[in-house]
């Protein structure tokens, strides 16, 4: 089997941040190559193309993956979110707000898939949000600039904010 | 701070930003994915980098064959390193500052000897890093493999190869300092404790691995550098240097850096080969780290091993320090800063809250075949406060003397500056006693040691660390210029007002996420009157900012933020002085608020600087005659009075140790510091609190773990541990100001305080918490088995 070209293309069609899109994908490339080579998507950041770090942590058809585990191939089919689809929706601003004011990123590199990450914690509305369940929810994400706790700050507020706007809208 | 005729500091100034928590206006477009990494820039005609680099730690290269590599589909070049010696010389880490400090010649791409794990040797360039790591595997080298120097506890036994043999043996440096009485004051001191500490390697682990992307253009004869990097000018200068290049032929670009901490100020061969192969190929090239090969040739830190004893009085107080301080710095002293900085700060900084007058340290610095170590944030701070907290804490124990109450009464008190800490070094002004006083009461130390005696009574462990620090901040040229390395300790800005009343700041400090840009545009609005959104500030590009030294070493704020204080208020002086000139007023009786000239004494406003643009470049002929407007101004500054503004703080740290399976969690951690004058609250806060989660990951986790053969074993973030949120306490942070009286700002810096003092705190709490069994630990990490074997459970 080591004969088989590494570089030979296979067709792939997705959605990528609400678009149709297509492409020729060489069968080795991780996604995460795809989406910033390709696509020009380099908000999708990374870190360490082991699935540890989370820097590159994307929505596929909903759920926070890592983009360097899954092949370009593998995106056939699929639902694609990046950080810059889910700005451009305006579905995290709540979130990118929070985070601006309480200073919950420096250097900015883990931002993105911290983002993502948290993103579809709090899209879970029956989900829990304490201190605790956010520090566990993020503990696939590394950041080394922040220490963490600013970064719970400003998940904690948006989830409290989200939760009193549900209230009001059922009140 | 300094006060103006009216006794009114800048504080005062209306509309002054200064000590506020405003978010920094540059972290919006990083939090949409716009950020602009090395990785992310766009360019015609890129080739990519990788690199070979050595499997053995030490080894003799017999040749290196590259005819199957130079045929593989998509390689531009395949290049060796006796062929990249013909563009890029070789370099020496030494500086004349560290007397007696030896290295050898270092080769972008190793020759005759591959002297570490990880060190590069062949170069292939292709159009792709997946085509150049292809035609790598077919690079074919042949190794003769050398004995090994490992363990730098045998570096320098008679029987130990020398790495380098033109320099004997393997001593790279040596320190002795010797103040005052210190055998006769240990001989008759009541109480005498001691302990071996072992610091594990580590490394820097930025999220964003090192990156460069080097482009020659021969028809300009410019060489445009885009860098994930601290220090701009110093690659400049350096770049120039070894590539033989005049000064204005290169350009360094630092847009977004992915983190840094220390690890991207130094000069790495890869680095320095990838712009080698620009000039070349006369294309641009681009290398970025993998993460293999950042754990194998990022520098490490912190290797040390120190053994050190501390004299007491019965009442208490300390009496002396004694230290043997022995480091294991890699095959090569690190260029240009050199890797004999670390050892030197444990001589300099430990102890040093304290008051005692008789001290003596060595420290020597051996070569070993692993890879490189050099300066990471807070350098050499963790182990010497590790070392003077840890003997505290001891000394404590055996006079059955609380551990704070021991530390109130041995800190130079506040009253006491300036005055010299018994290494030598001069400090301003501290704050030990306000520091703990505001720590004791801000953790509820009573309550909290309470606690701890009512759970433990329920089988409950838990321990409270205390630690007391000092931090050197604001370097002057002390730190390496007069040692004659080429790095800028003076920084500048360059301000400059446009038609609509913006203000453009250009700054040779640079951003790597602290906010940088944010302090800047606070101060240059408070500075100029002009509104903190209309301020635009540009850093790390050494074409279009002032001449400086970037980052390093905490001094973008106290440095780089007088600069820009003392540009700003230069501006604001030629705006008030074209606005009289206009208005027939006395430019003393004007000022600029809000982004208008106004009546100082009343604040009637007098003309927008919208206004006052339009007129003096669109209207220049309406001015008065001889009205020259000067609507750019640039500062500089450097620290002239002191040679570093040293900081001070404390930490405490609360921890629950598991003594079945010798797991630590970190219930809570405290810090309060005093970075003298806060001008922004929100930000330092976080620097605070990033730094010690940095020196937690030290304390109980981070470790690189060589093999006898010199093979490291743990190279990716699979296998070695960084601190991740679920591990990680809530921090609470308070601060002292105690501002400096050399800049009028009075800012120092902040960056290291936390990743000083967080190892020693957490440690000395997990020993709190093991002291009534008897055990203790004194080797970092403090993993469960570390644990486990100091209670005799392994």
């Amino acid at each position: 089997m080591a004969s088989e070209n590494p570089d030979r293309e296979h067709a792939v069609a997705f959605t990528l941040n609400g678009e149709a899109v297509r492409a020729r994908v060489p069968a080795r490339m991780h996604l995460g190559d795809l989406l910033r080579g390709t696509f020009g998507l380099t908000g999708v950041h990374l870190g360490c193309e082991h699935g540890v770090c989370g820097a590159c942590t994307i929505l596929v058809d909903g759920r926070a993956v890592r983009a360097c585990l899954m092949l370009g191939v593998q995106a056939d089919g699929a639902v694609i979110e990046t950080v810059e689809g889910l700005t451009e929706s305006g579905l995290i601003r709540d979130l990118q707000d929070a985070f601006h004011a309480r200073n919950a990123l420096q250097c900015g590199y883990c931002t993105p898939g911290m983002l993502v990450t948290a993103a579809e914690l709090l899209a879970d509305e029956a989900a829990a949000s304490s201190r605790e369940e956010i520090r566990a929810a993020i503990s696939g994400n590394y950041c080394r600039c922040t220490g963490y706790h600013a970064i719970v700050d400003a998940i904690a507020t948006t989830a409290e904010a989200r939760r009193d706007a549900r209230r009001e809208a059922v009140e | 701070m300094s006060t103006d005729a009216t006794g009114l500091t800048f504080l005062d100034r209306p509309n002054s930003y200064i000590g506020r928590s405003v978010p920094r206006p540059n972290a919006r477009r990083l939090l949409e994915g716009r950020g602009v990494y090395v990785d992310d820039v766009a360019m015609a005609r890129l080739a990519h980098v990788a690199f070979l680099r050595s499997p053995h730690a030490h080894a003799r290269i017999l040749s290196v064959g590259t005819q199957a590599a130079r045929a593989m589909p998509g390689v531009i070049a395949v290049v060796t390193g006796a062929e990249l010696a013909q563009v890029c010389t070789p370099w020496i880490g030494v500086l004349g500052h560290f007397k007696g400090l030896r290295s050898a010649p270092q080769h972008a791409l190793a020759i005759d000897r591959a002297t570490w794990v990880g060190e590069p040797l062949c170069a292939v360039v292709a159009h792709s890093r997946a085509e150049a790591e292809d035609a790598l595997a077919l690079v074919e080298v042949e190794f003769e493999p050398l004995p090994a120097v490992v363990e730098m506890e045998t570096a320098l036994d008679p029987g130990t190869p020398a790495i380098h043999p033109e320099l004997g043996d393997n001593l790279a440096f040596e320190r002795v300092l010797d103040v005052g009485e210190v055998d006769a004051t240990f001989r008759d001191a009541e109480v005498v404790v001691e302990e071996t500490f072992h610091f594990g390697r580590h490394t820097g682990v930025c999220l964003e691995p090192r990156a460069i992307l080097a482009d020659w253009a021969p028809a300009d004869g410019m060489l445009t550098v885009h860098h994930s990097f601290q220090a701009p000018h110093m690659m400049q200068d350096i770049l120039c240097k070894h590539l033989s290049l005049p000064e204005g032929a290169v350009r360094v670009i630092c847009r977004d850096v992915g983190g840094s901490f220390g690890i991207k100020v130094h000069i790495y061969p890869d680095e320095m080969a990838t712009c080698a192969l620009a000039l070349m190929l006369k294309r641009p090239v681009k290398f970025v780290a993998d993460r293999l090969e950042s754990f194998q040739s990022d520098i490490h830190a912190r290797d040390h091993r120190v053994t050190a004893r501390m004299a007491f009085s019965a009442e208490g107080d300390i009496l002396a320090i004694d230290m043997d301080d022995l480091t294991g710095i890699g095959p090569y002293s690190v260029y240009p800063r050199t890797s004999a900085v670390e050892a030197n700060q444990v001589v300099n900084l430990t102890g040093g809250p304290y008051r005692h007058r008789h001290y003596r340290a060595r420290a020597r610095v051996v070569l070993q075949n692993k890879a490189p170590t050099c300066q990471y944030r807070a350098v050499g701070h963790p182990i010497a406060t590790m070392v003077a907290e840890g003997l505290v804490d001891l000394g404590a124990a055996r006079l059955g003397l609380d551990p704070l109450s021991v530390r109130e009464r041995n800190v130079i008190p506040d009253d006491a500056y300036p005055c010299a800490g018994v290494s030598g070094i001069r400090l301003e002004k501290l704050s030990h006693q306000a520091a703990l006083a505001k720590l004791k009461a801000m953790m509820g130390y009573e309550h909290l040691r309470a606690e701890q005696a009512a759970l433990r009574r329920q089988g409950i462990h838990r321990g409270i660390g205390l630690a007391a620090f000092i931090e050197i901040t604001n370097p002057s040229a002390a730190f390496y210029g007069v040692g004659g390395a080429r790095i800028s300790s003076q920084d500048g800005c360059t301000l400059r007002l446009d038609p609509q009343g913006g203000v453009v700041a250009a700054v040779s400090v640079t951003e790597q996420g602290q906010g940088t840009e944010g302090i800047i545009a606070q101060i240059v609005a408070t500075a100029t009157g002009v509104p903190m959104d209309k301020v635009r500030v540009v850093s790390g590009d050494t074409q279009t900012t002032p001449y400086g030294g970037g980052t390093w070493a905490s001094r973008g704020a106290g440095i780089g933020g007088e600069a820009a204080w003392q540009a700003g208020k230069a501006l604001r002086g030629n705006v008030v002085s074209v606005a009289g000139a206009i208005l027939q007023a006395d430019p003393g009786s004007l000022d600029v608020r809000d982004g208008a000239v106004v009546d100082a004494a009343t604040g009637a406003e007098r003309m927008t600087l919208a206004e006052l643009g339009r007129i003096v470049y669109f209207r220049p002929d309406t001015l008065p005659p001889g009205v020259q407007p000067e609507f750019v101004a640039t500062r500089h500054y450097v620290p002239k009075d002191y040679p570093f503004a040293f900081t001070n703080g404390v930490q405490a740290s609360y921890v629950e140790v598991d003594m079945q399976t010798g797991f630590v969690r970190l219930l809570k951690h405290w810090c309060v510091e005093d970075c003298g004058t806060v001008l922004n609250p929100l930000l330092v806060d976080e620097q605070i609190r990033g730094g010690i989660v940095q020196g937690i990951g030290g304390a109980l986790f981070e470790h690189c773990l060589y093999d006898a053969d010199g093979q490291l074993q743990n190279g990716s973030m699979a296998d070695y541990l960084v601190p991740m949120a679920c591990e990680m306490p809530d921090i609470a942070v308070a601060h002292v100001v105690s501002a400096t009286a050399s800049s009028e700002i009075g800012a120092k810096g902040a960056g290291e305080a936390g990743t000083a003092g967080a190892p020693a705190a957490v440690v000395n709490a997990i020993n709190d918490a093991l002291r009534p069994f008897g055990a203790r630990v004194a080797r970092q990490p403090v993993t469960p088995e570390v644990v486990l074997e100091a209670l005799g459970l392994i």
